[in-house]
């Protein structure tokens, strides 16, 4: 049980390590979807809650993939999932960047940077739509996204001072 | 992750005679300074802090070339800083270095991120919780939002647009499976690219 688990976790992870172009954004809609709606490894309002604890902790987004293994196999299903969501991709950059390095005049450096540019764009606002789908968000947490988003757009509010004021304003709300 | 804005243009030709001098950076350096960034940084502010620690702190890429690493790290799978531990550490180091850059960025965070996960078992009941991470969940889609809405600033041609956009609905809004999509529209945007942009560009 725990075997099939953690091999539902690699397969999973291992194949959006590859297609997570410009970052963990791209992926946040499809690992909603397989975890939620395809595995039944959690609630939409448990992965959401995942996505903002992943998002409130240092080092890389993608550490969700941590977190998502954690609730499904335990210890060894944070590690799984990290190894799936990390060692691929990293085997293509260390690839990339050798060839990089080897063809420095080559034009179809420009090219492919300028093709991924659109697909990567796409992902991300894709993800932000399936996170706020997954919430069942309501008014008040719409309003804040745009006015973060905002925010973070036109002026240099640091991002954990918006977060301080976000969650305690929720809190506080709550207790209302 | 775009915070290039905010980069001083300080201490240009020291770095560029330290790069021709080729130190052989210690691993520890490196592990060090991947280690630090990893669970301080976050998000919106990693470039930022790479770019403090690498560019005006260690001189190990010059300006340009970490604007090359950063596009890169971005144009490739992967999370961002970890594309650019490997770029950095590779380059420095070869493959070992690479690695150790890449678990620098990664384990230290791995386990801040499980005891978070630790608490949130024990407390996740709590709806006092449960409203906070509804906050930051908000706060995380703003993020997510702000990095689209700056990259896609830069796209202004109408067929990386119509391609951008085929994405969006495709994935976002009819739930369509990502990998087939992406499989199938990010050749035919590169190849577009090739067809339109070259000669221009050249």
């Amino acid at each position: 049980m725990t075997g099939d688990r953690l091999l539902g976790l690699l397969l999973v992870f291992a194949p959006l390590s590859l297609l997570s172009f410009g970052g963990g954004q791209a992926i946040i809609a499809d690992m909603q979807h397989q975890t939620v709606d395809i595995h039944h490894w959690m609630s939409g309002p448990q992965f959401v809650d995942l996505f903002a604890l992943s998002r409130a902790a240092p080092g890389p987004s993608t550490l969700i993939a941590a977190l998502i293994g954690w609730q499904v196999a335990g210890f060894f299903g944070a590690v799984a999932a990290t190894i799936a969501i990390y060692v691929p991709s990293s085997l293509a950059v260390y690839a990339a960047v050798r060839w990089w390095h080897a063809s420095k005049d080559s034009p179809w450096r420009a090219v492919l940077q300028r093709g991924l540019a659109p697909v990567a764009v796409g992902l991300i606002f894709a993800g932000a739509v399936a996170v706020l789908q997954a919430a069942h968000v309501n008014a008040l947490q719409i309003f804040t996204t745009v006015i973060v988003a905002g925010l973070l757009i036109s002026t240099r509010i640091g991002v954990y001072t918006i977060m301080a004021v976000a969650a305690l304003g929720f809190a506080l709300l709550q207790l209302v | 992750m775009l915070n290039l804005d905010r980069k001083p243009r300080r201490g240009r030709g020291m770095e560029s005679k330290q790069l021709l001098q080729k130190p052989r950076v210690p691993l520890l350096d490196l592990l060090n300074v991947f280690f630090w960034v990893g669970i301080t940084s976050f998000g919106g502010s990693t470039a930022a802090w790479l770019y403090r620690e690498i560019v005006e702190r260690n001189g190990w890429l010059d300006e340009d070339g970490f604007v090359t690493a950063l596009t890169l790290s971005q144009a490739l799978p992967g999370a961002n800083p970890v594309n650019l531990a490997i770029y950095v550490g590779s380059q420095l180091r070869g493959g070992v270095g690479g690695a150790v850059a890449a678990f620098g960025m990664i384990g230290p965070a791995f386990c801040i991120i499980l005891v978070l996960g630790y608490v949130y078992t024990q407390f996740g009941a709590s709806p006092t919780v449960h409203a906070m991470l509804g906050g930051l969940a908000a706060v995380g889609v703003g993020m997510t939002l702000s990095v689209g809405v700056k990259l896609a600033r830069h796209i202004r041609k109408p067929i990386p647009i119509v391609i951008g956009g085929t994405v969006f609905v495709t994935v976002g809004v009819l739930h369509w499976p990502m990998v087939p999509i992406v499989l199938v529209l990010a050749p035919l945007s590169i190849a577009l690219e090739r067809l339109t942009g070259w000669k221009k560009r050249l």
